[in-house]
């Protein structure tokens, strides 16, 4: 499934809106997460899953084609954990 | 860091100031939009979010686990999980509003 699908069925489900307002919605709520993240705050869905931002400390790395040593800086990167309902869900219970 | 938590209600109140619904069909929205996303994954499809990241089912096979504290050997049952692949653009956006 891809947004523009999740967008049409959201539309066939509410024939009383718009479909850019429909876009809106959920563009809105994408862009909402994404924004939250950004300022280092969790987004927690219940039953979905939950949005954290991870630290991921300085690092001394390695060009793996020269073997060159580089300084990789402390860097934060978006995770996402799965809600025990829906994890329950994928296993069939 | 602010650490604040976001929920369900933060973004139906998003959905009620961008688009003037009543605060009671945004929250019906988000669970709508929640719970299409959670359907495709359950059929077991890919749920691909262009610009924000992309949710996959992967099947695990069974395997011997250990508890870390007793030593004690534990089957692990074969278990679907769900993989979810951040964007280039959400990566950028994250890595840029938390620098220091």
């Amino acid at each position: 499934m891809i947004r523009s699908e999740l967008i049409q069925k959201i539309a066939d489900e509410n024939p009383h809106l718009y479909q850019r307002d429909v876009e809106r919605i959920v563009n809105t709520i994408f862009e909402e997460i994404i924004e939250a993240m950004a300022r280092g705050d969790r987004v927690e869905l219940r039953g979905f899953g939950a949005f954290s931002v991870k630290q991921r400390d300085a690092r001394v790395g390695r060009n793996p084609r020269t073997g060159e040593s580089v300084e990789v800086e402390e860097k934060h990167v978006p995770f996402f954990k799965t809600g025990k309902l829906l994890r329950d869900r994928l296993n069939g219970k | 860091m602010s650490e604040k938590t976001l929920t369900r209600m933060d973004l139906s109140e998003a959905v009620f100031r961008e688009v003037g619904l009543s605060r009671n069909e945004s929250a019906e929205l988000v669970e709508s939009v929640l719970g299409h996303m959670s359907d495709a994954l359950v059929a077991g499809e890919q749920v691909k979010i262009s610009s924000f990241g992309t949710f996959s089912v992967r099947d695990k096979a069974a395997r011997v686990g250990r508890n870390p504290k007793t030593g004690e050997e534990v089957p692990i049952q074969p278990r679907t999980v769900l993989t979810f692949r951040p964007s280039h653009i959400m990566k950028e956006r994250v890595a840029a509003g938390n620098k220091r």
